[in-house]
């Protein structure tokens, strides 16, 4: 490859090329539109943080601690809708996806610019409309927004579901361009083949928004309608089923945690070959098994709906097809390792992030396994055992992935280091506090205590006492890692243009890349994993 | 007719290499659009087929209450727009710039025709109190369920009507644009992904008509 090397300092890069906040407002730049999603999905992160450790902090003892249990019921809400819709679902496809994709298949820029900022804006107009219920009457439906209740509650369901309708549809047009971008704008020499496996993933990501979330885009707006004009669709009382709203509801929603989850396996299958200093075990069997998890993904979503009064057989077959999802996560998972299996391992805090990762997703996907049957899972149905299951998934799969790629990306999007040990502190206080927060709920829902609810008996004390020390762990990982990138932000040591030494055509730029990504147009010549040491 | 040829604006943004190539880029996201379109009429077409199979007496005596003349009348429109569009396109390519003015403006005056027809069948109903299930007041049907098929009705030609809107919308600002001279065999991107579009948006009617008027 090609290796440009320009003239540190005096370089002209995307973080300098245009000054202003109306050049960030107006941006077309990919980078920077990464950048904008990247700011406003952290801050959403931290309403929805906030709400989690009100959830915990009440849960601390039986009866009332500080919230009474309408508040409860709303914190709860908040939490879920806000981390489920504005965090984990556009976090990895929308910040780091613009910020990093065009410039791993080494274009310019994604195919349409304009309509990139456009997906912005909407996305920016439906997390405002959902947060701003937070001043009116709030919102106690759950994240799942069930009819009936969602059509009876008087609570401000219209405007939630119409900020979830905005956010959906920027999805849609974000995977409508980096899908045309793949197809259409591939450095010369970047075929298929030699495309990083993080493309990989956000494509087949980009697939299951395309397909599913107008579904569900759809589904919101007849919820609207059935208050507003009671159309009866989901309404016993006016001739129509609530449980066809739990199938569109989940027809979208069980691909949505692979929205969530195949863009975290894209990160890992980046770091881990990078600081492992070897090609991945198999690229094919990590590229197949996506495509595998994605189609799968579509005919799975009854096992969510087990005791909802579907028939003997619709169980039965949902649940033999969940399981059949643990096979091409199983490929992944052994894939990993095996490509760790005699690398030269670097302990990083990407490498960290990774490790836990798998670590943590292995625990949800099993217990996953265990949900997946219909016996079991009539038993553990609406408990914590659930609540810990989707965490140890979603949020230890998501987020653990999140922290990978924004500290192995660092470098290249702000053009400096962050500190490595104090990032070490973070990642293990985070690490720690999530196993302390999730594990013990595993235990409280085999024992049977249902989620949302506001109070529970005195033997269930002492695990969820433990599990909200836990959360504090979190917090305090989390607010650790705010200052010290921050400071590498700012005064960070000027990093290079490579310093992971990776093969993928990001590192082949500057840092910060310039304006237009490459300065020359980058020829690949070898795949995206085949390190010369 | 006197023949004004006109070539297009040759322009193309910093990131293509051809105005080809940002051409085919831009049908691919047309498609992919039009992809995820039909996923969003999805719920609806199987909410109706659910309802339908459950319920078919319902169905067979809901549906006799539409008028299935003026559902004919609006499909003929349709086509007619649909044909239309496809000579709009035609001229663009060959660089007509007269043509692709009349028949972007013929395109515009039938999607206008199929909303004033949708206008008098809505406000028909509205009159007699055919309206979705949780305001309807027509007496006169035996089944229970009947009001469902009309909650459905409302929601599949709002969804639609809708469509026919925006598709007017951009109709409108191609057509300006057309009288400027925008379009030629150089450049005539816009007036292909609207044909697209409007293509679609035709043949939704061509799926509701028979599943709405038809089936009693
Ligand atoms: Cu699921």
């Amino acid at each position: 490859m090609s290796h440009d090397a320009p003239a540190h300092g005096s370089h002209d890069n995307y973080l300098t090329h245009k000054r202003g906040l109306w050049s960030w407002l107006y941006t077309l730049d990919h980078k920077r539109i990464g950048l904008l999603y990247l700011f406003t999905i952290l801050s959403a992160f931290l309403v929805g943080g906030i709400a989690a450790l009100m959830v915990r902090t009440e849960l601390w003892k039986p009866g009332k601690v500080f919230l009474d249990p309408d508040g409860f019921n709303q914190a709860f809400t908040y939490h879920g809708s806000i981390m489920v819709f504005m965090v984990i679902l556009p976090l990895i496809p929308s910040a780091l996806g613009n910020l990093i994709l065009p410039m791993q298949v080494g274009a310019k820029d994604v195919a349409f610019p304009k309509l990139n900022l456009l997906s912005y804006y909407v996305f920016l107009f439906g997390v405002i409309l959902a947060v701003a219920t937070l001043f009116t009457s709030g919102i106690d439906t759950g994240w799942t927004f069930y009819a009936p209740y969602s059509i009876r509650t008087s609570t401000a369901t219209i405007m939630v579901v119409t900020g979830a309708f905005f956010m959906g549809f920027a999805a849609i047009l974000t995977a409508l361009n980096f899908i045309t971008t793949v197809h259409k704008l591939r450095a010369p020499g970047l075929t298929f083949g030699r495309l990083p496996l993080f493309v990989w993933c956000i494509y087949a990501t980009n697939i299951i928004q395309m397909l599913a979330t107008p579904v569900i885009a759809l589904t919101l707006m007849l919820l609207v309608f059935e208050r507003l004009m009671g159309i009866g669709i989901f309404d016993a009382k006016l001739g129509g089923d609530p449980v066809l709203f739990q199938h569109f509801f989940w027809f979208y929603s069980h691909p949505a945690v692979y929205i969530m989850i195949l863009p975290a396996m894209g990160i890992i299958n980046e770091v881990i070959p990078v600081f492992s200093r070897k090609n991945v075990f198999s690229y094919w069997g990590m590229a197949g098994a996506v495509f595998g998890i994605a189609v799968v993904s579509f005919i799975v979503w009854g096992h969510h709906m087990f005791v909802s009064g579907q028939s003997e057989t619709a169980n039965f077959v949902f649940s033999l097809l969940t399981m059949f999802v643990a096979v091409p996560t199983g490929i992944k998972i052994f894939n990993w390792v095996a490509t760790m299996y005699q690398g030269s391992i670097r302990l990083t805090t990407p490498m960290l992030y990774a490790m836990a990762f798998i670590f943590v997703f292995l625990v949800g996907g099993l217990t996953g396994v265990f949900l997946a049957t219909v016996s079991i899972n009539v038993h553990l149905t609406d408990t914590y055992f659930v609540v810990a299951h989707f965490h140890y998934t979603m949020v230890g799969g998501a987020i653990m992935a999140f922290m990978a790629g924004l500290h192995y990306w660092f470098p290249k999007f702000s053009g400096r280091m962050y500190a490595e040990f104090p990032a070490k502190i973070s990642w293990f206080l985070i690490f720690l506090g999530f196993n302390v927060t999730f594990f013990p709920q595993f235990i409280l829902g085999m024992q049977g205590m249902p989620r949302r609810y506001y109070s529970y008996p005195e033997r269930f004390t002492n695990l969820n006492q433990i599990s909200t020390v836990g959360s504090y762990l979190i917090a305090l990982g989390f607010v650790l890692a705010l200052f010290y990138l921050i400071y590498g932000l700012l005064w960070g040591k000027k990093a290079p243009d490579n310093p992971w030494g990776a093969e993928t055509l990001e590192w082949k730029t500057s840092s910060p890349p310039p304006h237009e990504n490459f300065i020359r147009e980058p020829v690949v010549t070898h795949g995206p994993y085949e390190y010369q040491i | 007719m006197s023949e004004t040829r006109t070539e297009g604006v040759r322009h193309f943004a910093h990131h293509f290499k051809s105005a080809f190539h940002e051409f085919d880029a831009c049908k691919v996201g047309m498609w992919l659009f039009l992809l995820q379109e039909v996923l969003f009429f999805a719920p609806l077409f199987v909410g109706y087929a659910v309802y339908r199979a459950l319920y078919p007496e319902a169905w067979h005596e809901a549906s006799h209450l539409l008028d299935w003349k003026l559902g004919a009348l609006n499909t003929v429109v349709l086509i007619c727009s649909s044909f239309t569009m496809a000579m709009g396109v035609h001229a663009a390519q060959t660089g007509r710039k007269n043509k692709i003015v009349l028949n972007l403006g013929l395109t515009i005056l039938l999607a206008c025709c199929f909303l004033v027809v949708k206008y008098f069948e809505y406000s028909h109903k509205v009159h007699v109190g055919l309206l979705p299930a949780g305001m309807f007041t027509y007496e006169g049907l035996q089944h229970a369920k009947s009001p469902l098929f009309f909650s459905l009705y409302f929601m599949m030609t709002g969804l639609h009507g809708l469509h026919v809107l925006i598709g007017i919308a951009v109709l409108g600002w191609i057509w300006s644009r057309a009288r400027r001279g925008d379009f030629g065999p150089d450049y005539y991107t816009p007036v292909e992904l609207t044909g697209l579009y409007w293509h679609f948006v035709d043949l939704v009617w061509i799926y509701l008509f028979p599943l709405l008027y038809l089936v009693g």
